[in-house]
């Protein structure tokens, strides 16, 4: 099975600090990790992308397929 | 009745060399596979130590399933077969195919075992471009996309393979497989964007499902380049075309996301096989099944209804959700046994149900596993952090370089997609075949008898026996010459002689 898949189904929301905001937190908190993920993600996609995005998408002709 | 899902993938790389103004796709395809052929014992070798021929004998691409021919009857395909092609120790084939170099995976019992080969192919493809790069002058370097269009209008084919049981009614296939391949989009797309459609601009197509959808025009047909078929009608069972069909599918993507590849096998062998057992509801049909093709690419939203025939309406998503149902209720009659078996078959309702909640609640939650949704993730967080809009070029150029083969530049491999085989194992499936098809006998003749075998195709070998005229062992039961089967025989076969007389051939 995937990783991925596996710690999202083995980590059950902390019950140790209940409360009524426990649930907010819980959901932020999985929230900031996303975007903290994605930021990296941001960041090693601005370091290898074409750099000249026009010039190669321009040059990206595939004829003759099924 | 239904007949084991034996399935395969034919997948069609966009190619480029970077680093030169002047190259051809054809010359290019031949070098990237020759480079490959030539890296190492890979590709299996004859005793003059070229590559295992192709053997083109009864193949008929352009015969057609239908009984009769329409009228305006397209021409068949040509095949070209003076271009390299090369059969692998994995059973595999690898090839140029018009201008692209191809690689086709052996015939597989399970749709795990695709994804496996598919994943094999893909580091083919990765070895063999590192393999041109020493061929090539400095400076230029040649470079694989898994792809399905060059976002100008020309596309280029993934096309999926199912063994079919030969009595079903062609009409039955059209209209099960016309309702699945439609809706099916939702997991199955790579994702595109803009439109390739005459006058549609951003503004009205900022992003799309998927890239093939836009260049089918026919709802059933023989043609693979032009006037593309939701239905492809090619008539070449590989196979004893009395008992078999091999249903040709033209209209899937390419998937990199192990998962996408996964259901879009799986769930396909499930439906064909329920149409096979008469258990799949074809009582509805879409009133326009390309418009409907072309509408569910076009809408993110998953929710815009599709006109049916007799005036009703669904979306793709619950059209889905029907057939999982209708899967659901089939599998508890009749088992797993002709999608693989057990574990694989559970697997696959599991997934299927897992990723269409997953959609309908929260496509991001799905983005480890659906290609569009990947990529439209890194397509929202680079326009948010560069405030640039869809026009812009930069994320044209991400989008292509989501599908870009090489490691140190792919974005698929960045994207955080779940995978479902192990990098080891694809490896060893680089030049050991499945065994639980005759791709095994296949692979298997290849590796330890290379130096006497002549040609090979999918259903016959050709050996030379030394002084013995050429003798043609035929495989027209796909679903023999397993392990299980032959595995004993060529282990105790020192020499081809022996194996043909233990064949009783």
């Amino acid at each position: 099975m995937a990783e991925r898949e596996q710690i999202k189904k083995n980590s059950p929301p902390r019950d140790d600090s209940p409360g009524d905001d426990g649930g907010q937190t819980q959901v932020s908190g999985k929230g900031e990790e996303l975007k903290a993920e994605l930021d990296d993600l941001l960041d090693e996609i601005d370091e290898v992308l074409e750099t000249n995005a026009e010039d190669f998408v321009k040059s990206y002709i595939q004829k003759g397929g099924q | 009745m239904a007949v084991p899902k034996i399935i395969g993938i034919e997948t069609e790389y966009g190619i480029m060399v970077r680093g030169s103004n002047d190259w051809n796709p054809v010359s290019a395809s031949s070098l990237l596979i020759n480079a490959y052929l030539g890296a190492d014992g890979s590709g299996a070798r004859n005793e003059k130590s070229a590559p295992i021929a192709w053997d083109f004998v009864d193949e008929t691409p352009g015969a057609d399933a239908r009984e009769f021919l329409p009228l305006e009857f397209a021409l068949p395909p040509e095949v070209e077969t003076h271009l390299v092609n090369a059969v692998l120790t994995n059973g595999a084939r690898y090839y140029v195919d018009h201008a692209h170099p191809e690689i086709s995976t052996p015939e597989c019992a399970d749709a795990l075992s695709v994804v496996l080969f598919d994943r094999a192919a893909e580091m083919i493809g990765v070895k063999s471009m590192e393999a041109a790069r020493e061929l090539l002058p400095p400076g230029q370097e040649l470079v694989l996309y898994k792809d399905n269009s060059d976002r100008k209008g020309n596309a280029y084919g993934t096309h999926e393979n199912y063994l079919l049981d030969r009595n079903l009614p062609f009409g039955q296939i059209v209209t099960g497989a016309t309702w699945h391949f439609v809706s099916r989009q939702i997991f199955t797309g790579s994702g595109k964007v803009g439109s390739e459609l005459p006058g549609v601009g951003a503004q009205q197509v900022p992003y799309q499902i998927t890239q093939r959808a836009e260049h089918f025009e026919e709802e059933v047909g023989l043609e693979t380049t032009l006037k593309r078929p939701i239905v492809n009608t090619r008539d070449e069972p590989h196979a004893d075309s009395q008992r078999y069909r091999r249903l040709h599918v033209i209209v899937g993507d390419a998937n990199i996301a192990q998962y996408a590849t996964f259901l879009k096998v799986g769930t396909s062998a499930l439906v064909f096989a329920m149409i096979e057992d008469g258990a799949m509801n074809l009582d509805r049909e879409y009133d326009d099944p390309v418009r409907a093709l072309h509408q569910v690419s076009h809408d993110l939203t998953l929710a815009r209804p599709i006109a049916l025939k007799g005036g009703r309406t669904i979306t793709a998503l619950e059209a889905q959700f029907d057939l999982l149902e209708q899967a659901e209720k089939y599998t508890a009659q009749r088992g797993f046994d002709n999608v693989g078996g057990d574990a694989v078959g559970r697997m696959i309702l599991d997934t299927w149900s897992q990723v269409l909640t997953g959609l309908e609640t929260d496509p991001d939650s799905v983005a480890s596993k659906v290609d569009w949704v990947a990529k439209k993730r890194l397509l929202d967080g680079f326009r948010e952090r560069h405030d640039c809009d869809w026009g812009d070029s930069r994320l044209r150029a991400l989008d292509l370089q989501y599908h870009d083969m090489r490691p140190d530049k792919s974005l698929a491999a960045r994207a955080g997609l779940d995978r479902l085989v192990n990098e080891a194992d694809a490896q060893e499936a680089m030049t050991k075949p499945p065994e639980g098809t005759r791709a095994y006998f296949r692979g298997r003749c290849l590796e330890k008898f290379g130096d006497q075998v002549v040609a090979a195709n999918w259903d016959s070998i050709v050996f030379d026996n030394g002084d013995e005229p050429l003798r043609r062992v035929p495989m027209m039961e796909p679903t023999r010459g397993t392990r299980a089967h032959v595995g004993t025989l060529l282990d105790e076969s020192d020499t081809v002689a022996q194996l043909l007389e233990k064949l009783g051939s």
